[in-house]
């Protein structure tokens, strides 16, 4: 009896702890990440005498890596069901390649032939999640398969050539500004300062019935300072794209995903399905979770994913050709580790991946700039994800 | 006077923030088996850990003699080459690789590398004759059972010149007769001057084989006890170990026994993966509302596979029968429909089946019935953390909060865990495989009094286990299991360990 009074007093002692430093220690994996972030932002703002964050080069930064973060959307469900897809980049191309032919050799609608891409990337996640979930055929196996199938198919149906141009308002998709027009600076700025409000508002309402139900909510002066720095922030990346050419459509396309994605898997009951099925699939199984089904339907997702990346980077290039998506599956994957996914399933967040990815993103550019070659970008990228991975697992150990 | 082997003098051992160990003191001597009892979290394992250089010379203070000398481990290694070895309760061999390599892994008989395997089969025949295996060295490890598997251990200890052998809950996942070989096998080698420390939680093991034990509580050594001159029995020890008397190991409980709210009849399930063999052949039982209904068996005699089957088909192939609840026929075509519609599975493999120990305490409790706290899709985590909050008091879950990972609780507190999630779901009939595997007195007394509870409340218990005392303790009715069939059903005033144990053993009647 004493002893569990003890064991009591104990875990009370926990409790007050500083409340920055109970902070740093619950979020310490997010705020690294973003710390890391922050970082190479400024050395290589440093390094390329502040062209970096030039506002030509921020909406570049956005364009340029645009369908890497979608995919790294994607991947990152699929990797914390504990799988993984390395055909992401020929579907891409496959896709591209099919959007082009729909397009320019049959002169569809650029609607309908968006559609039907969506509809041939579903299908083909469907074929891969089929093997995946129902065969039980190892995701690295079937996923090497279907990316030489795709890739060989993309050769295929595009007979070795590339096929250009696309009609304009297929460009627009990735190319365009919203809105294009004279007042884009004005517009871009409201969406800023809306944004602004609602983050604010529905921050301060999540605060408060946290208070209401007497759980630990952090500091008021804080939470004021993060609310603050977060408007601040946004506000200013506004500012900077305002004073080029306005918010891209494609920024737009990203938000969204990013928001619906970061929704589902944070708040709905698929998003603690997937979590639960990569931390125990036998647990969930037993739980009632249906994980032959679930894990089918985040390769569908995947495969939607890998669609849209395809149009949006054949859109940008105005072109669908046979070379198009090559080595996007590695940047994916890379982001969703470098922002923090385990390998094991499990663990992972779509900002992570988002982060990941402006990482490379920011590393490709920042090193692009300064004139280094494909060759040791490469090498550079490989030992920031080495190095990420290993900081995370060296954290870990120091907290178990 | 006998000699001393090993002398381990106030051991202290400090973690972040926590002393795992404090002032410990342990004598071992020559050629005897000494038991280490404690509840679980009591230091035990900590201490072997310190003992066999897994936490190296330097991480601890205090002494450790062996054979009159002053021992500094650094690691593993070093402390077998003095002869300690210990095994531990999760076997250590590797599945693919046969009895022989196992036996020597790590400490290969080898001439300039190249392995001597001439030698190395005789030697693991020899070594097998020793611990009375009888399997071919060439065997693979994945193709014996557990009981085989724990003698190879052995017998990978007895390679190593062991002087020192300890033994990590040796017979927690054996059947009654591998366990007695076990514990013969310890006493045949105490004969030959093998000297042993025995952690364990089964107590009438400990009664039948040990000669002298320490019990350890909340880090410090509480008492060594001879067990002849002492006159120790199970409750002197239970009493040693959560220092009160335990009077009734078991809660009282006064039945409410209704009319049969579940039936299963003809239920045959064939291995999933060998089609033409029966895993369960033609079972039928019944539960009656607030009824807690045992199932002895064997390991291997089909609880576990019968319970599985039943919830939503989660084992076997080809199943036929029919399950009748609340007087209607019901399907449970997989594991979700057997939830809605009332039935709940407590996993014998907790770590394995039944938690997801990387998330927290609250997820796990919910995953089973998300409905409850979701809007259409969205899960209201405000109502979340509530619902978790409550379970976390009234089963009396010991953490600070329902936001720690479920992998940082104790086994006790895991299991309670489990239970919650069970209870959240609202079944009208719950399984319970083993619920108190691994756990310690205290809690398994805590688990006892909420599956008394859960009865009272009118629910139909189906619960599974190895202990026989615990059945007796607890059970209504028990049903027997042997190879797939039931081969009896004793109420609570027939039942007794020699009843239950003769319908275990007794060969299924073919017609």
């Amino acid at each position: 009896m004493q002893s569990h009074a003890q064991k009591e007093r104990n875990y009370s002692s926990l409790q007050p702890e500083s409340p920055i430093k109970q902070l740093f220690k619950n979020n310490m994996r997010q705020y690294s990440m973003i710390f890391a972030l922050i970082v190479i932002m400024l050395l290589f703002q440093v390094l390329t005498s502040g062209l970096l964050l030039q506002p030509l080069n921020i909406t570049n930064l956005i364009l340029q890596n645009s369908y890497i973060l979608i995919l790294a959307i994607g991947m990152m469900l699929v990797i914390i069901t504990g799988h993984i897809d390395l055909s992401v980049g020929s579907i891409a191309a496959f896709v591209g390649a099919i959007s082009a032919i729909l397009m320019v050799n049959y002169e569809m609608s650029t609607f309908g032939a968006v559609a039907i891409s969506l509809l041939v990337g579903a299908a083909i996640g469907a074929w891969q999640g089929f093997w995946v979930a129902y065969v039980k055929i190892p995701a690295f196996i079937v996923t090497l398969a279907g990316m030489l199938l795709f890739r060989g198919l993309t050769m295929i149906v595009l007979e070795g050539k590339s096929i250009a141009p696309f009609p304009e308002t297929f460009q627009k998709m990735s190319s365009g500004f919203i809105p294009d027009g004279s007042a884009a600076n004005v517009v871009t700025l409201l969406i800023g300062a809306a944004l602004s409000v609602a983050l604010v508002i529905t921050q301060l309402k999540a605060r408060r019935t946290q208070k209401k139900f007497d759980f630990d909510v952090q500091s008021k002066g804080l939470f004021m300072l993060k609310l603050v720095g977060m408007v601040v922030l946004l506000n200013v990346f506004t500012y900077v794209l305002a004073s080029y050419e306005g918010i891209p459509n494609v920024l737009i396309l990203l938000g969204i995903l990013i928001i619906v994605y970061t929704y589902v898997m944070k708040k709905t009951k698929a998003g603690r399905h997937i979590y639960a099925i990569g931390g125990n699939e036998k647990a969930a199984q037993l739980s009632g979770i249906k994980t032959k089904q679930m894990t089918f339907w985040v390769f569908v997702n995947m495969g939607v994913l890998s669609a849209l990346s395809g149009l949006i980077f054949a859109a940008r290039l105005n072109a669908a050709t046979p070379k198009a998506g090559n080595l996007f599956e590695l940047d994916a994957i890379a982001a969703c580790f470098i922002g923090g996914a385990s390998a094991y399933g499990g663990i992972g967040t779509v900002p992570g991946a988002i982060i990941g990815g402006l990482v490379m993103g920011i590393m490709n550019n920042g090193m692009s700039l300064l004139g280094l070659g494909i060759d040791w970008q490469q090498g550079i990228k490989g030992l920031v994800l080495l190095a990420a991975v290993a900081f995370d697992i060296y954290n870990k150990n120091k907290a178990a | 006077m006998t000699n001393v082997i090993l002398e381990m003098r106030s051991i202290t051992k400090e973690f972040p923030g926590v002393k795992a160990l404090s002032n410990v003191n342990l004598q071992v001597k020559q050629g005897e088996i000494h038991a280490l009892c404690g509840e679980n979290g009591a230091g035990k394992s900590t201490l072997m850990k310190v003992l066999s250089g897994v936490y190296p010379h330097g991480s601890y203070t205090g002494d450790i003699l062996f054979d009159n000398e002053v021992c500094e481990f650094k690691n593993i290694r070093q402390s077998e080459e003095r002869g300690i070895v210990i095994i531990h309760q999760e076997l250590a061999l590797i599945p693919y690789l046969s009895i022989a390599e196992n036996i020597f892994l790590g400490n290969e008989i080898s001439r300039n590398g190249v392995i001597d395997w001439n030698e190395t089969m005789m030697r693991t025949k020899e070594l097998l004759q020793k611990v009375g295996l009888k399997e071919s060295p060439q065997t693979k490890v994945e193709d014996i059972g557990v009981g085989k598997q724990q003698l190879v251990e052995i017998a990978k200890a007895l390679a190593k010149d062991v002087k020192l052998l300890i033994l990590d809950e040796p017979t927690a996942s054996l059947n009654e007769n591998d366990s007695e070989n076990l514990l013969n096998l310890l006493l045949e080698f105490k004969g030959y001057g093998m000297s042993a420390i025995m952690i364990s939680h089964k107590l009438n093991e400990i009664e039948r084989v040990a000669d002298s034990m320490t019990i350890i509580r909340d880090g410090q050594s509480i008492e060594t006890l001879d067990m002849k001159k002492d006159n120790v029995n199970q409750d002197r020890i239970i009493k040693g170990m959560v220092g009160r008397d335990l009077t009734n190991r078991y809660p009282e409980r006064t039945p409410k026994i209704g009319e049969t709210i579940f039936e299963v009849e003809n239920w045959t399930v064939y291995h999933p993966a060998h089609a033409e063999r029966k895993a369960i052949d033609n079972v039928s039982l019944n539960i009656r509302r607030g009824e807690i209904v045992g199932v002895a068996g064997l390991m291997g005699a089909g609880r576990t596979e019968l319970a599985m089957s039943i919830f939503g088909k989660a084992y076997g192939k080809k199943i036929s029968g029919r399950i009748v609840k609340n007087g209607k026929e019901v399907q449970f075509p997989n594991v979700t429909s057997a939830i809605k519609q009332g039935m709940a599975y407590v996993s014998e493999d907790r770590k394995g089946n039944g938690l997801i120990l990387m998330e927290d305490i609250k997820q796990n409790i919910t995953l089973a019935s998300l409905d409850k706290i979701s809007k259409g899709p969205v899960i209201d985590a405000n109502k979340e953390r509530i619902e978790a909050e409550n379970y976390r008091k009234k089963l009396r879950i010991k953490t600070p909060s329902v936001l720690q990972k479920a992998g940082n609780l104790s086994g006790g507190n895991q299991q309670k865990m489990v239970l919650s999630k069970w209870i959240f779901s609202e079944p009208d009939i719950l399984i319970l495989d083993e619920p108190t595997r691994g756990i310690d007195v205290g809690a398994k007394y805590e688990i006892y009094s909420i599956i008394n509870e859960l009865a009272a409340e009118g629910k139909g218990i189906l619960l599974i286990s190895s202990e026989l005392p615990e059945l007796l303790g607890m059970c209504d009715r028990v049903y027997v299991m042997n190879e797939g069939s039931i081969t009896g059903e004793v109420t609570k005033e027939e039942a007794s360990q020699e009843t239950l144990m003769m319908y275990m053993t007794k060969q299924k009647v073919r017609g």
